[in-house]
């Protein structure tokens, strides 16, 4: 049930774009077709879904303080938690170059229209963000799970709402300087007070 | 050894080219406005509002990401010919996350207020699309002395508009200015929109900037 709640929170309440606008440069960039947006949509799950349970056993076993004792009791005080940053984007970058080989493999179609967006998720702040909110906040391993899990599903909901949206934004006259990237903004603003609704919400 | 290659390529070009030429200084002032990396070129979104509810810390943000675009540029430019294309991005990413790392051990150490109100968001830097973008289109193929201007240019357009974004988050949001009571001190009885605080307000914001920006510069997206 706790883990119920956490997952729904993840989601809809706690939004990487709506709350933390987490991953906004491929939610703004590759939100112009439906499709596209959710096959973007499903590897962000995919990448979240691994890297964050990876990041948390690293976390514990690694980097923490005392983490390494299980080595040998005089590492008690080795506190490695400066290299997180560096640990946890490599774990992210080398999980998106093994998606970005399955796809390729497997729907040659979807890794086309993904392009240069797929390497791109390794810079996408949600994967990191993610990693870096477990640590923050001390879930536990099925929690650490649960939330990359989440969030990620949170990520796929809004890229292919905004997506939808903007198919239909083609056919409305927008005004010159606010075409593209100011109308978008101003919808996803309007997304995020719909997204708000969810607050307070618990099972 | 690092000081020798910094230099040699700034030395061999004063003879040649002026240390400030006009083209020079276009590679600072075009970022501001009319090549903007926000507003125009969409990079670097994500970090850019998340800091933006106040402005003491978007100016923290502000200065991190200046000091670290601008040498990251600076390393990977110098680097650029020992490269391997294949792994560039690793290496970049490795050059950037040791950059944001000594930023927050440093604000742990001196300001560990501000450390605590950015969290995250410090190490969210790494993943700052600003600056990977410009290490890929700029640093990989230029000068170093170039790719530093370059750097101070995209840092600096990045700055002016998220404190842009703060300064009326803030304002309407909370009524102050770096914790300055403005309305209070002229007053105004102004009621504080809640909507600023929130996510929304910044994306509204940021929206209205664009727009007006936008028909300044006259670029239309396609």
């Amino acid at each position: 049930m706790e883990l119920l709640n956490l997952g729904i929170k993840a989601i809809f309440v706690e939004n990487m774009i709506f709350a933390y606008f987490l991953g906004m440069c491929s939610f703004l960039a590759v939100s112009k077709k439906v499709s596209t947006a959710f096959g973007l949509g499903f590897a962000v799950i995919f990448v979240l879904g691994i890297t964050v349970p990876i990041d948390w056993i690293l976390q514990e076993y690694i980097l923490q303080e005392g983490a390494l004792t299980w080595i040998s009791p005089q590492f008690a005080d080795l506190n490695l938690e400066f290299l997180s940053f560096i640990m946890f984007i490599a774990i992210i970058a080398s999980m998106v170059q093994l998606v970005e080989m399955v796809i390729e493999k497997f729907s040659p179609a979807l890794y086309g229209s993904l392009g240069i967006f797929l390497p791109l998720i390794a810079v996408n702040c949600a994967i990191l963000g993610s990693s870096l909110f477990m640590v923050q906040r001390d879930y536990t391993l099925a929690e650490a799970t649960v939330f990359g899990i989440g969030s990620g599903i949170g990520w796929l909901l809004a890229i292919v709402a905004l997506a939808a949206i903007r198919e239909k934004l083609k056919y409305s006259n927008v005004p010159g300087g606010l075409k593209g990237l100011g109308i978008t903004m101003l919808i996803t603003g309007l997304m995020g007070i719909a997204f708000k609704s969810f607050i307070g919400i618990a099972l | 050894m690092s000081t020798e290659t910094i230099e040699q390529p700034i030395v061999k070009e004063k003879s040649s080219e002026a240390l400030l030429s006009k083209r020079r200084k276009r590679l600072v002032t075009d970022p501001l406005n009319e090549d903007n990396p926000i507003s125009v070129q969409v990079l670097g979104i994500c970090s850019a509002l998340a800091v933006t509810v106040k402005m003491e810390p978007t100016l923290i943000m502000s200065i991190s990401v200046v000091f670290v675009i601008v040498f990251a540029n600076l390393i990977i430019s110098v680097m650029r010919n020992l490269i391997p294309t294949r792994v560039r991005i690793i290496v970049q990413l490795a050059v950037i996350a040791t950059l944001v790392t000594l930023v927050s051990e440093v604000l742990k150490a001196f300001n560990y207020e501000m450390y605590k109100v950015l969290g995250a968001f410090v190490g969210l830097i790494i993943t700052n699309c600003i600056v990977m973008g410009r290490l890929e289109a700029f640093a990989m193929g230029n000068k170093p002395y170039d790719s530093l201007l370059d750097g101070f240019g995209s840092g600096f357009g990045y700055a002016w508009i998220i404190l842009a974004v703060a300064f009326f988050r803030e304002l309407f949001g909370s009524g102050s200015i770096f914790d300055f009571k403005v309305f209070e001190a002229i007053g105004l009885n102004i009621q504080n929109n809640g909507l600023m605080v929130d996510s929304i307000g910044a994306f509204m914001i940021l929206g209205l900037i664009i727009w007006v920006q936008r028909t300044k510069t006259g670029y239309v997206e396609h």
